[in-house]
């Protein structure tokens, strides 16, 4: 399925001292008994994990939330969540894949399905029978935070609607728009658009796919190298003629950054210029003001005269990008906001991990630090966080609404209504 | 002191030594056999764990070849369960491209009938995918793996079950030679129990010396000169598993041209250096830079890849009347001495030479030898009697993670490194002779991992002293100390599987219900060497000879980590009791780097070696 070289993930256990500094760290095996915590199921194991091997000598693996954060503290540069993706897409190689990581995994097939009758889709979906049996049956947790489809089409069709106002310019940015957008919530799309034409860019949507994530940590590696090529395909070639493609959802640029090419061994060029090409939106916003080109033409948030609590998360995904945190730079240059940082390690959803009706306690467990976060931030009425998963599960969490950060860029340069959550033209 | 009368003894607690005992014992003989250490202890533990298909001598010493071949096949099913089956290959690297080796090697294998196959490269990259791409030909070989600590537990297992009395930590320190009638003969020995330091006379009518690389030094004691050569071996341990078959370069037997699969690493193999010491030895930089340079040409890359240890073991080589210089040149064939008809001395046999792979032939050899002088007629059984555990079949790379996972031990682990649950530890240290934690290490390979004995060292020295506190309670028994041990209980079968030695109920439970058997000498509060500040010294000490040879790169970090938190945490290195030692202290004091010799090196040494 994979092969080994002195590239793989697999080989930087060497470089584990056995500190345990992840395992330390590591929000989920805080909680549960039922994960050892990284150092165990990565480097660890992986000494007793040989190239096709007979059987896979794993289980508890499957308890990673492949959250990154052992990535992130490692001292030796361990790339202990990879290590364990490839362990359980070895088990899921062996002993199958249950319908239900299978249903997680097809993002995007589901996105398109419920978009044909998006109330008929939700109704079907969001009512406690239909998530009573979906538990009993195929082991979604009932509590879960299930997105909604967008009743007012796909983030594709309002560009398509809007073309006729869309920006046009020599300056010419690729954007990136992931399942989620697409399907669930087209405004956060919106927003993208608003901030790059204010910026003077003109964005091009080309056809793309799901960028394999939800496949690569359900184990599903195959299914998911598919999806990549796709997006390869479509979009290496912009990425080799000097556009910049640039995302808001950041584990879907994640994974075109990174984790495709690494768990999927990919080193064709064509993944590598994607992965070249592939921007964060506020690590590219960032590096435009540091060119001095971002516009700073910012109204307050608040119309009364007082400051606007937000508390902000950076998801783990987004830190494992390891550019710091420019969403927050950028939001900082926002006047009226009272940004509150959350160190908290994990919202605990982990992508598709806490939907499982046997995570979703360790996901509610894990997110608790984050939780208790937003909770003791007196005023905070709305809570800001990068990742679609993530801010659904805050809102689950908190009961508080939270939106993205581009958002609410694209409010203070007045051309988004924050409240419903819409371009303003 | 103490006398024990026995049929045959048998001198050395290495893979021949057990082999013979066991052998003997199932022949219906009284069997004693006496080990100045732990069984293993020498070159049997020190070895790369290739069990030979016989292809590495095919062509230079097809003797050994053949014995090799035979034996392979015997020890797969009498001892399935301490052989991983990796499957070896033969490769043709680009310096042997114009050779006609190649074609010698594959016609020597059809002649000997060790099956060889010759595969296509693209396969081999397939299986083994760093291998070097620019191989041009492979020969796949029924090579494997073993585990030799267990495989020599095992075969005393059987051989206690056949009656055997086993008396390691005994020390040969005279051999009883009468010389009355005119005729010399040897009638058993007098050896010192190392760990109470009490002389035992040990009467017998057959002395087998399976001594190894010392076989020479107990054949003096008689009066005999057998010239053992010893050849040292350098070996590399790689971290992790780089490959999964053994790979041999199809060429003359060199240095550094086997790279061994076994359990969690990768051992690179060997030099062969004549020493004059069995004991005491050196790792020299150039064996270590030799053995990654020559890897290379196997695994392009492997010289950065992290190195986990380097260790040396003597092979006993003998060759009677040779002459020449270079101790490769020296036959892998076994060699039985007669010493009656060799030099007179009646009751008394060597067996040395051979391979750890023909460890059985050399047994049924002598034991057939024996036999003769003592005039019985009893056919050797061992080819066709398994010894326990050997029902669990070959073992596999991830067999004790599986076992962890399965049974949810994983809260269990006290060597994280080699997944050594407590239960593993304590049941070794209470179901077999123990007297220092490297004994432990042999037995359920603690420590043996990346770090070192960085996080299992004290955690293992904590564990043997609450077994030891709770023994103070245990009645004293009235035996002897060589009746309590060769009476105590032995179960090895399934010394290395945590999922057969599951602590169940409450820590109060499990306390409750566990029999005080008679102690091993490290959970015997009465013993010297039960202390832990001792245990923790020496093991520490031991570990650290390892890594010397390697201190740079990945392991100096792990290094540096295990010396914050021995040294600097610990302060390990001036803990009270400094007088206190056990029978191994200065063996492992010992610097097995280059230099003049520096016995009284303690753990801070590691600061000398770091101001020097």
């Amino acid at each position: 399925m994979h092969t080994i070289s002195w590239h793989s993930v697999e080989l930087t256990l060497d470089e584990c001292i056995k500190c345990n500094i992840c395992t330390s760290y590591c929000p989920v095996a805080e909680v549960t008994d039922l994960f050892a915590g990284p150092k165990y199921s990565g480097p660890q194991a992986q000494r007793f994990r040989e190239n096709g091997q007979p059987h896979s000598p794993d289980h508890s693996v499957d308890y990673c939330s492949g959250c990154r954060v052992c990535n992130d503290v490692c001292p030796t540069g361990v790339r202990i969540a990879e290590i364990n993706a490839k362990a359980r897409a070895q088990m899921v190689a062996e002993h199958g894949i249950p319908l239900r990581n299978r249903l997680l995994g097809r993002n995007e097939l589901l996105g398109k399905a419920g978009s044909f009758a998006p109330h008929l889709a939700n109704l079907a979906l969001h009512n406690p029978v239909s998530r009573v049996l979906a538990e009993k049956v195929v082991g979604i947790a009932r509590e879960a935070p299930l997105p909604r489809w967008s009743t007012e089409g796909t983030f594709s069709a309002w560009m398509k609607r809007t073309r006729h106002r869309r920006l046009r310019s020599d300056k010419k940015v690729v954007y990136f728009h992931g399942c989620a957008t697409q399907y669930y919530e087209p405004f956060i799309g919106q927003a993208a658009v608003m901030v790059l034409e204010q910026n003077g860019y003109e964005v091009l949507v080309p056809p793309q796919n799901c960028c394999g994530l939800p496949m690569l940590s359900n184990g599903e590696f195959d299914a998911a190298e598919r999806y990549h090529r796709g997006n390869v395909a479509r979009l290496a070639g912009f990425g080799l003629a000097g556009y910049p493609i640039v995302g808001t959802s950041t584990s879907c640029t994640l994974t075109l950054k990174e984790e495709a090419p690494e768990l999927l061994d990919k080193e064709d060029p064509g993944s590598q210029a994607l992965k070249q090409a592939t921007w964060d939106i506020f690590e590219w916003l960032r590096e435009l003001h540091a060119e001095g080109q971002l516009s700073t033409d910012f109204r307050p948030l608040s119309p009364d005269e007082e400051r606007l609590v937000l508390p902000y998360h950076a998801p783990c995904q987004y830190r494992a990008h390891r550019i710091g945190k420019p969403a927050l730079e950028i939001l900082s240059l926002i006047p009226g906001l009272d940004l509150r940082e959350s160190h908290a390690r994990c919202c605990g959803i982990a992508g598709t991990y806490g939907y499982k009706a046997e995570k979703y306690p360790v996901a509610m467990d894990v997110g608790r630090e984050l939780f208790d976060f937003v909770a003791a931030q007196s005023g905070a009425e709305i809570t800001a966080c990068d990742s679609e998963t993530c801010r659904w599960q805050l809102e689950h969490g908190t009961h508080l609404p939270s939106r993205h950060p581009i958002e609410f860029l694209a409010a203070a340069y007045g051309r988004y209504d924050l409240e419903r959550r819409r371009a303003v033209e | 002191m103490p006398t024990l009368e026995t049929e045959i003894l048998v001198i050395g607690g290495g893979a021949t030594g057990a082999g013979v005992a066991w052998d003997a014992a199932l022949r219906g003989f009284q069997v004693i056999l006496v080990e100045k250490r732990d069984l293993t202890h020498g070159t049997t533990g020190r070895y790369h764990g290739l069990v030979h298909s016989g292809g590495r001598y095919v062509v230079k010493d097809p003797k050994s070849a053949a014995e090799c071949i035979h034996e392979n096949r015997i020890l797969r099913r009498t001892h399935a369960h301490c052989i991983e089956d990796t499957g070896g290959f033969f490769v043709v690297t680009p310096e042997e491209a114009e050779s006609d080796y190649p074609d010698r090697f594959q016609a020597a294998c059809d002649e000997i009938g060790i099956p060889c196959t010759e595969i296509p490269v693209a396969e081999a990259l397939r299986r083994e995918p760093l291998l070097n791409p620019r191989i041009s030909r492979v020969f796949e070989v029924p090579d494997a793996s073993a585990d030799s600590f267990l495989a020599t537990h095992a075969t005393v297992q059987a051989a206690r079950m056949a009656g055997a009395r086993i008396l390691i930590y005994h020390q040969v320190e005279a051999l009883l030679v009468d010389e009355s009638n005119g005729q010399r003969r040897v009638q058993g020995a007098q050896v010192r129990d190392m760990v109470s330091g009490e002389l035992v006379t040990i009467r017998a009518d057959m002395t087998i010396n399976a001594a190894g690389a010392w076989a020479g030094q107990i054949a003096a004691l008689a009066g005999a000169e057998v010239r053992i050569i010893p050849g040292k071996g350098t070996m590399v341990a790689m971290n992790h598993r780089l490959v999964n078959t053994v790979i041999n370069r199809c060429k003359m037997p060199s240095d550094g041209d086997i790279i061994v699969p076994i359990h969690t690493i990768v051992a690179i193999g060997t030099t062969d250096e004549k020493v004059a010491d069995p004991e005491n030895l050196r790792i020299e930089p150039w064996e270590v830079q030799l053995m990654l340079e020559e890897g290379e040409k196997l695994v392009p890359g492997i010289s950065r890849a992290r190195v986990l240890r380097a260790w040396a073991g003597v092979r006993p080589l003998y060759q009677e009347n040779f002459t020449g210089q270079d101790s490769r040149d020296v036959t892998r064939s076994l060699a039985l001495l007669d010493h009656p008809s060799r030099d007179g001395i009646q009751g008394f046999l060597t067996i040395t030479g051979g391979k750890w792979t023909t460890f059985r032939m050399m047994a049924e050899k002598a034991v057939d030898r024996a036999c003769q002088h003592l005039g019985v007629e009893r056919p050797c059984r061992t080819a066709d009697t398994p010894v326990p555990g050997a029902e669990q079949g070959h073992y596999w790379l991830g067999h004790r993670l599986h076992e962890i996972e399965e049974a949810r031990l994983q809260g269990e682990l006290v060597c994280e490194c080699e997944l050594v649950t407590r239960a593993m530890l304590e049941d070794a240290a209470r179901n077999n002779p123990t007297v220092t934690l490297d004994d432990l290490r042999r037995d359920v390979r603690l420590g043996m991992g990346p770090c070192q004995g960085g996080f299992c060292t004290y955690r293992a020295v904590g564990i043997l002293h609450e077994l030891a506190a709770e023994n103070r309670t245990a009645p004293v028994t009235p035996e002897s100390p060589q009746e309590e041990i060769a009476n105590s209980p032995w179960e090895v079968a399934y010394l290395q599987s945590p999922g057969r030695h599951v602590r169940t109920g409450s820590p109060q439970e499990v306390l409750e219900s566990k029999v005080l058997g008679p102690a091993s000498p490290v959970t015997d509060p009465r013993t010297p060497v039960s202390n832990p500040n001792l245990l923790l010294r020496d093991f520490l000490q031991e570990r650290w000879k390892g890594v010397v040879p390697v201190l740079w790169g990945r392991q100096l970090k792990q290094e540096r980590l295990d010396e914050l938190i021995y040294l600097g945490v610990m302060n390990a290195d001036h803990l009270p009791d400094e007088e206190l030692a056990s029978p191994l202290t200065d063996f492992y004091l010992f610097d097995t780097t280059p230099g003049e010799t520096s016995p009284g090196t303690t753990p801070s040494g590691q600061e000398k070696e770091a101001s020097a």
